[in-house]
């Protein structure tokens, strides 16, 4: 008993030992966003929340990283929320109408699709930059929220992760619909589609990360300010002399480009965590 | 409900022929029951007719109308698989109504016809229940009641029953009886079991290697088996086969053994079948040949005696009464019984 008492202590000290290296950046930024500037850049740092919350908070609304980026906090946040949210659906979309075609349907080189859609797995996104970059000069998708999503919703990983559940999905399932009457669209729409549900919300999830923390592509594919993500908007903040830069400001926009995924993870972790670690058949 | 024909009917896989040509004729309202071992094309015969295959060469009509290449919904079908197959988010409610949603019927038709069928299989309590909260032999009720809801021109059962315990399997298979006679539903049924084939069917396909070996009653089938096959493969204890030499007078059996039996023609070398219940001992002096019995086993009212014909390695199974007082290691003296014998052709197996 005291040797098992023990072992759940340790591993409560580890576990705690770990949550806090992970938490404390994020711990800072939040009590960095309640100080002064001046605050903040005379140590040593505060690790207690300070007086200047509603101040910081109200001057980045209001204008305050407007003055810098040029454009308001909540065009920055809805920008990256459509490209987000374009990005996750794009990808569940596509990826899940690949697998469906590889997994139920006989076409001549479905095999040959399913490799090609496998191997640009291998291949990193910095790889395809340059073209990807031109085709949409030429399309002239610059500066436009179809030039930021398009590039990024094609998905290897999704679609292998779909083919994969689909695979699981007795063949006899399908034949009763057959015998049942439902063609392609209704297997999908009544069968397939249900039974998907935890896995769309798994990579839904980890899709809409992905896109909210897009760095490179939006950097690239953006001119104009009032088309930049917070992320962008946040390392535009961030000038090279410490002086320079409202690391207040730059602190709460950091809180506030933390809080979206946040709250997505909260919302579908049950549904998140059921996609990762079972499927309903 | 309707008649089902099968003209000539083959598949081939990547130009291997697996069903080697099937005719038959299933009466509106018959009990047809396709057996044989595993891979002998039972269950691709039946997905053909389901248009789950499809067909090669030959011709499938379902009430007159050929179907070869109608799609499964527009053959008006139904079909029971032996996974069952329900649709595991939807209620058994939903399950049984999808495939009339899906023909467009209207909402109080369809919970007429669910509620009826769900009366008919006692499944009124399960009816707000998803499959997993189900036994197995409530999803095979399911399963029924999915199929028979439609009201089918044809039912078709894929190894319903192998899924369910040994009692269950029983319960079912009277139940499964019972509501074909009841509805009188054209049905096709696909068995490795001998047992459930004898007592469902109307009328047996007996399969081997893509093959109809034989399409007869049950009673036909076990009485007068058309090949070697079929006469090995229905019955147990499995009916005893071996080579016997032929002339008008009688029979040589191996072992040098030589059996008088009446009204014989000269065949030459043929294959002789006897069911093990056929086979008696004999306590006078009438013609018999020996048997050393090797064991016995007493199930209680029979008793299974397994012996060789004496001076061979020929073995026997006889059927004899649970107050038999033979032991291991006896001498029987066995007749033969000159009206139950089967004989086989030794060159292709069929019924001499």
């Amino acid at each position: 008993m005291a040797a098992r008492g023990l072992a759940r202590t340790m591993a409560h000290f580890w576990m705690i030992l770990g949550v806090i290296i992970v938490a404390f950046p994020i711990y800072y930024v939040f009590i960095a966003s309640t100080h002064s500037v001046q605050t903040i850049l005379r140590p040593p740092l505060p690790l207690l929340p300070g007086p200047e919350a509603v101040a910081n908070y109200t001057e980045a609304f209001t204008g305050g990283v407007g003055r810098i980026g040029g454009v308001s906090l909540w065009l920055l946040l809805g920008n990256t929320t459509i490209i987000a949210l374009g990005i996750a659906i794009g990808k569940i979309v596509i990826s899940m109408a690949s697998a469906y075609a590889i997994v139920f349907f006989r076409f001549p080189f479905r095999m040959a699709c399913f490799w090609l859609i496998f191997i640009t797995l291998m291949l990193p996104v910095e790889v395809r930059i340059q073209p990807t970059y031109k085709v949409m000069v030429d399309l002239g998708l610059i500066d436009t929220y179809a030039g930021l999503i398009l590039p990024l919703i094609a998905s290897a990983t999704a679609t292998l992760l779909f083919r994969q559940f689909f695979m699981t999905i007795p063949d006899e399932l399908l034949e009763a619909a057959r015998v049942d009457g439902a063609g392609p669209w209704r297997f999908f729409k009544d069968i397939l589609w249900p039974l998907s549900l935890t896995n769309v919300a798994a990579i839904f999830v980890i899709q809409f990360i992905y896109g909210w923390t897009q760095y490179l592509w939006p950097l690239l594919v953006t001119n104009s300010n009032e088309m930049n993500t917070i992320v962008i908007a946040l390392k535009k903040m961030i000038s090279f002399a410490d002086a320079d830069t409202p690391w207040n400001l730059v602190m709460v926009t950091s809180v506030l480009a933390i809080l979206p995924p946040i709250l997505v993870v909260v919302l579908m972790q049950r549904w998140f965590v059921k996609g990762l670690v079972e499927t309903e058949k | 409900m309707a008649r089902i024909q099968l003209h000539d009917v083959r598949k081939s896989y990547a130009g291997q022929e697996v069903i080697h040509g099937v005719t038959m004729d299933i009466a509106d309202g018959e009990f047809v029951v396709i057996v044989g071992p595993s891979g002998c094309g039972k269950s691709t015969l039946l997905r053909m007719v389901a248009g789950l295959e499809e067909i090669t060469s030959g011709q499938v009509s379902i009430g007159d109308r050929v179907v070869n290449d109608l799609e499964p919904r527009e053959r008006n079908i139904a079909m029971v698989f032996q996974n069952y197959a329900l649709y595991p988010h939807m209620t058994v409610r939903e399950n049984m109504a999808y495939g009339l949603k899906i023909a467009g019927m209207s909402r109080p038709e369809i919970e007429a016809a669910v509620a009826r069928a769900a009366a008919m299989l006692e499944l009124e309590p399960y009816l707000d229940r998803k499959p997993r909260q189900l036994s197995g032999g409530q999803r095979q009720r399911v399963a029924m009641g999915r199929a028979l809801v439609r009201e089918p021109a044809a039912l078709l059962l894929d190894e319903p029953l192998s899924n369910l315990d040994a009692k269950l399997r029983v319960q079912m298979r009277l139940q499964i009886r019972d509501l074909q006679q009841r509805t009188a539903q054209t049905t096709l049924y696909v068995t490795h079991d001998q047992v459930e084939a004898m007592t469902l069917a109307d009328r047996l396909i007996v399969m081997e290697k893509g093959l109809a070996q034989q399409i007869a009653t049950p009673h036909e089938v076990y009485t007068a088996p058309a090949t070697e096959f079929v006469a090995g493969f229905i019955g147990s204890p499995a009916m005893n086969i071996f080579t016997v030499t032929c002339d008008d007078s009688g029979l040589l059996l191996p072992g040098g053994h030589r059996m008088p039996v009446p009204g014989l023609a000269a065949r030459g070398e043929v294959r002789l079948g006897l069911r093990p219940e056929d086979i008696c001992l004999v306590e006078d002096d009438s013609p018999a040949f020996p048997v050393l019995l090797r064991s016995i086993e007493w199930l209680g009212a029979d008793a299974f005696g397994y012996g060789v014909i004496e001076g061979s390695d020929v073995q026997l199974t006889l059927r004899m009464s649970g107050q038999t007082s033979v032991a291991r290691g006896d001498r029987l003296r066995v007749g033969l019984p000159a009206d139950r014998l089967h004989f086989f052709s030794t060159v292709d197996g069929h019924r001499l």
